[in-house]
Parts: C-alpha cells; sequence; structure tokens
C-alpha cells in the first residue's frame, strides 16, 4: 500500500514537509516525475492523520494516484473546471 | 505631517497638480506620517515617484501554495508572460541569495528585494525565511518584503518581525465568505482541504488577523485586490474601508487577468477582465477612503529590475556563476547611488514646494475646460521618450484645467516588435487601440505614419511634438494649447459617446 507521484507533478515541494513518514523526496532526474515516494515507507498516512498529507495539498489533479494508478484528485476535483473544457485546453495549450 | 498642507491647498492644486517627478498627484502617500513615508519613499511597490528611479527585484524560492485561487494556474510557466505566480527558475535559498548579490551589483539602484512566489512564501516558511536571514546579514542596506495569501500570516508575524521585515503585502480579495467561495475553490488547513464558504472563512479569518497583527507591531500593510468583474467589483469598496479601518497603509487594486490561454478557472469559464474604465471608476471609488496605488505592474514572481521591466534573462543561475563580484565595493555604490537618486528627488519636492508665479494664470483658463485623458509612451526617468511602436505600455494621465493625476498604465503588445512580427502590425494596433478606450491624445517620442493615421481616426491625436519633455510638462502643454484652442468645451457628445 502506498501512493505514486506521477509525471504530472509540477515540482511545488507542498507534499513534502508534510509527509509523516519522510517518504517523498524531490528526484531531479530528466525524465523522471519531479517527486518520488518512498514505497516502503508510505503509509498514506494511517495512524497519522485522518487524509494522506501529500493528496490533500497537491494542487494538480492526477498527479498523486494509489495503487492501483487511480488519481486521487480526479480531473476537475481541485479547479472546479468542467471536464469537456479541461479536454480542450489540453488540445490547445502552448507547450515550450 | 504634510497633509494639512496639502488639503488645505488652493482649488488650483487640489486637483492634484504636483510637477513631482511621477506624476502622481496628489501622491498617494503625502497623507502617510513622515516616519513611514521615509520607509516607502524609496520602494518602488509603493510609491509611485521610487519607481520611476529605483529598481526591485523578486526572487522565486517560495513554490509551495496553501490555498488555490480561481486565477491562478499552478501548472504553467512560459517565460514570455510576465504576470504573478509565472516563474521560469525556481531556487534555494543559497541560490536566491547569490542572484540578489549579483543584481544588488549590476543594478544599484536596487533598494527591494521581494519574495511572492511562485507560491505562497509563508506556506513555505523555511526557505523564505532562510532567504531573509542571509540577506539581512550580507545586504544590510537592501530592504526585504514579502507577499501573502494571509492563511498562515498569524503564525509567521513573529518571524517576520525579526527579521526586520517592515513592509507586507495580504491579497484580500474579500471580507465576505460567500464571494470568498466563488474566488477561492479550497485551502489546505490543518491537515485537510477545506472547500467552499467554509474555506473562505477561514481565509479571511486569518487574513484579517494578521493585518491586526502586523499594524499592532509598527509594521507596514499593504493590501492588493484583484478586481473581478460581477464577484467583488462592488464589494472592493468596503474591502477598502474595513483594511484602512485595521491599518493598512496602500489599497492596489489590480484588475484580474483571465485569458482562456492560461488555463485558470476564470481563464476557461469565460470570466472577464475589467476594462481600463472600470478599474480606474473602482480605485476612484476607493480612493474616498484609502490611498490607492495605481502604478502596479503586477509582476512576475522572478522579475528583475525597474518596475515594467524584467531583466531576469541577464541574471539566470548559469550567468551569475559566471560573474565576478565585489560585493563591499557593489554595496558603497549602492549607498552613492541611492544618496543622489534621493538627493534629486529631495530636490524636487521642495521645488514642488514651492510658490509657483504662474499659478494665478492657470487658474484664469476658462473654468468650463473639461478634463482629457492623455496617453504618454514612455522608458522611465519621467520622460516622453518612448516611440509609439516599441511601447509595451502606455501610461495614462487624467489632466484637468488645473492640475494632473495618473491613473494607470495599458499594457499592450508593442506595434513593432521587429521585422518577424511586423506583419501582424494591423491586428495589433487594433488591439493597441481598444485598449486605450477613453484616451484622447496620445504621446510618443515618435509615431509611423500608418498608426498615426489609424490613431486620428478612432479618435486619438497622436504627437510626436514633446519628445523627451518630462511628461508634466508636456501633458500640461498640450491640455493648455488645446483649452487655448476652444477644443475642451465641457463633455463633447462623441467623446461620451467613446466612453460609454
Amino acid at each position: 500500500m502506498a501512493l505514486e507521484i506521477v509525471d504530472s507533478c509540477v515540482g511545488c515541494f507542498a507534499c513534502e514537509p508534510l509527509c509523516p513518514n519522510k517518504a517523498i523526496s524531490a528526484v531531479m532526474r530528466p525524465g523522471e516525475p519531479l517527486f518520488f515516494i518512498h514505497p516502503e515507507r508510505c503509509t498514506e498516512c494511517l495512524g497519522d492523520h485522518d487524509l494522506p498529507q501529500c493528496a490533500e495539498i497537491c494542487p494538480i489533479e492526477g498527479a498523486i494516484v494509489d495503487e492501483f494508478g487511480e488519481p486521487l484528485n480526479p480531473p476537475g476535483s481541485l479547479t472546479g473546471i468542467p471536464l469537456h473544457l479541461l479536454d480542450q485546453f489540453r488540445v490547445t495549450e502552448c507547450r515550450q | 505631517m504634510e497633509l494639512p498642507v496639502i488639503s488645505n491647498a488652493p482649488p488650483a492644486l487640489a486637483g492634484g497638480c504636483s510637477e513631482s517627478g511621477c506624476g502622481t498627484a496628489p501622491d498617494a502617500l503625502a497623507h502617510l506620517p513622515d516616519h513611514i513615508r521615509a520607509k516607502v519613499q524609496d520602494h518602488p511597490c509603493y510609491s509611485e515617484e521610487a519607481h520611476h528611479h529605483f529598481a526591485r527585484m523578486h526572487v522565486a524560492v517560495a513554490p509551495a501554495c496553501n490555498i488555490q485561487c480561481n486565477y491562478c494556474n499552478r501548472k504553467y510557466d512560459c517565460s514570455n508572460e510576465s504576470r504573478p505566480g509565472v516563474v521560469s527558475e525556481l531556487m534555494t535559498p543559497n541560490q536566491a541569495v547569490r542572484k540578489t548579490l549579483a543584481v544588488a551589483a549590476a543594478i544599484p539602484q536596487m533598494t527591494v528585494l521581494g519574495i511572492a512566489g511562485p507560491g505562497d512564501p509563508l506556506a513555505n516558511p523555511e526557505r523564505t525565511f532562510e532567504t531573509f536571514r542571509q540577506l539581512s546579514e550580507q545586504a544590510p542596506d537592501i530592504k526585504l518584503c514579502v507577499s501573502t495569501n494571509g492563511l498562515a500570516l498569524p503564525d509567521c508575524v513573529e518571524e517576520l518581525a525579526r527579521h526586520n521585515i517592515d513592509h507586507v503585502t495580504i491579497t484580500i480579495n474579500c471580507v465576505d465568505p460567500g464571494i470568498g467561495a466563488k474566488i477561492y475553490p479550497w485551502i489546505f488547513w490543518q491537515n485537510r482541504r477545506i472547500r467552499g464558504v467554509e474555506a473562505a472563512r477561514i481565509l479571511i479569518e486569518q487574513q484579517q488577523k494578521g493585518l491586526e497583527m502586523l499594524t499592532a507591531r509598527g509594521i507596514l500593510v499593504k493590501v492588493n485586490s484583484v478586481m473581478i468583474p460581477g464577484i467583488n467589483d462592488k464589494h472592493l469598496e468596503e474591502v477598502s474601508r474595513i483594511v484602512k479601518a485595521k491599518g493598512a497603509f496602500l489599497h492596489n487594486v489590480m484588475p484580474l487577468i483571465a485569458e482562456a490561454g492560461h488555463g485558470t478557472y476564470y481563464g476557461l469559464m469565460g470570466q472577464r477582465e475589467p476594462t481600463p474604465l472600470e478599474l480606474e471608476a473602482l480605485q476612484d471609488a476607493c480612493a474616498g477612503d484609502m490611498s490607492m496605488m495605481r502604478h502596479c505592474r503586477q509582476c512576475r514572481a522572478d522579475a528583475v529590475g525597474m518596475l515594467g521591466e524584467d531583466r531576469g534573462a541577464e541574471f539566470t543561475l548559469d550567468k551569475i556563476e559566471t560573474m565576478e563580484i565585489d560585493y563591499a565595493a557593489a554595496m558603497v555604490e549602492r549607498a552613492k547611488v541611492h544618496r543622489e537618486i534621493a538627493d534629486n528627488l529631495e530636490m524636487k519636492r521642495a521645488l514642488q514646494r514651492a510658490p509657483k508665479f504662474d499659478a494665478p494664470a492657470r487658474r484664469a483658463d476658462p473654468p468650463a475646460s473639461r478634463s482629457l485623458r492623455i496617453a504618454v509612451a514612455s522608458k522611465g526617468g519621467g520622460l516622453v521618450n518612448e516611440h509609439f511602436g516599441h511601447a509595451h505600455e502606455f501610461l495614462v494621465y487624467e489632466v484637468g484645467p488645473s492640475g494632473h493625476r495618473f491613473l494607470g498604465h495599458r499594457k499592450c503588445t508593442p506595434y513593432c516588435m521587429g521585422d518577424t512580427s511586423c506583419g501582424d502590425g494591423e491586428t495589433v494596433l487594433g488591439q493597441i487601440i481598444a485598449s486605450l478606450e477613453g484616451v484622447e491624445v496620445l504621446l510618443a517620442s515618435k509615431i509611423g505614419f500608418e498608426p498615426w493615421a489609424d490613431l486620428e481616426r478612432a479618435g486619438i491625436r497622436p504627437s510626436g511634438e514633446h519628445a523627451m519633455e518630462p511628461i508634466e510638462d508636456a501633458i500640461r502643454a498640450v491640455y493648455d494649447e488645446l483649452a487655448a484652442a476652444g477644443k475642451l468645451d465641457p463633455a463633447p457628445a462623441e467623446v461620451a459617446a467613446r466612453a460609454a
């Protein structure tokens, strides 16, 4: 049982100091997600908090997933942006 | 204190003409007690006069945030955008200190270092305070300031005071949780994400408490508010009254930025931005209760240089690595430059206080002459010194028979960015003209033939006659000339129609 950070992470550091198990670290390797949750240390905050702290503060929808790959914050759940508008934006957004 | 002098000034001066280096009139800070004015008069973000002469920088050491705002998208960083929250290079405190010292050596006009994001500085207390701690030791002449959403503020007041931070900006968009719920979808509070009205209630409570705690300790507080049409635009007058009553010394009402391309909630939902005239009207309405700031440029969280310019690209981490800097010599040089600028400004202030022999003649102007908005292209220094085609913004002044005041700046894409983008000139010109809503005269150091004709067609008189003149002198000369020619009879129908 462990959470995972995927490549949509923007590297904002918000989760890192909150982890009760110090399981989160910055990666700094090109091509990998910016942060990493050590799977053996992650307890999903059981025993420490009601809810996993990293997912509670994470501002990016879909960036933290559970062991089944399900996002803890699914699309639209944090910004309130309707899904069809999110889809449209993804198509048109400018990539650098 | 200058307050009695200003408020008792004869009508000819009460309109605000100050012929100061800056054009704010009356200076938004004039009512402040001397000891506060002395603290802010060389701060480019607080004093409109100072922003022409002194520089500032922000260091992006604070990526984490504890709330979400509907005008912010945490995902993107575009290097060619200038707006709050956008940043190119996140830094550690050590890197930030190196960068600050390098910039302060290269730009001796620098007086202020701020931490403003890209998240919330007080949601990153260790990184923020470590940066402040090192800088207060290594560059004690640089003023430190911080900008926050206020949620963590009450817990940080003690530490802010310890680091000798005497300026704090709080973004307060509302004092009503019902309105707040439409601006903030969630906050992170006591180990959980809280949403809706409850989230807004907690945030507002913390902001107000933080404001009271800061002012009780004598720390200067500026309040920023984002004007969101249909959401908080009517409400901000009340916000202004309340924050003033609690001791904030300056209120900065900024327009919402909500382009669909930024991917923010407001941008994608089609929430509109306020027009320049709506913003002016709200700033005027709030000004009855509070000093208003009108020269804010809504900088990036890593901006470097004078307000409105961004020299960040000259000071990237790899460039700083190669710079050879004598820090002690740089501090001596800064002290010299700051003193020269301060002396110069003091002289201008003294001149301004001196009796003006031409004042009676001005009062003899036909009293019926209406006021007029004039846009100016300027590179800085208080001069009409920018080509129309190169201007990234126009400074807009309202000029009346006996005074003038600075209303704000209108940002734009420059008409001619060079050969590559000149093909877009036509549409860009249309946007510039639209952004000049309400303006009747435009002064630049030079204006090309084509835009000249289009401006005239749009009812804006272009002029290159006042190139390199001080802005106050130029706008006064234009006004007086038009008034003398009888072209400023009260409220002509076409202008009213265009402003509507």
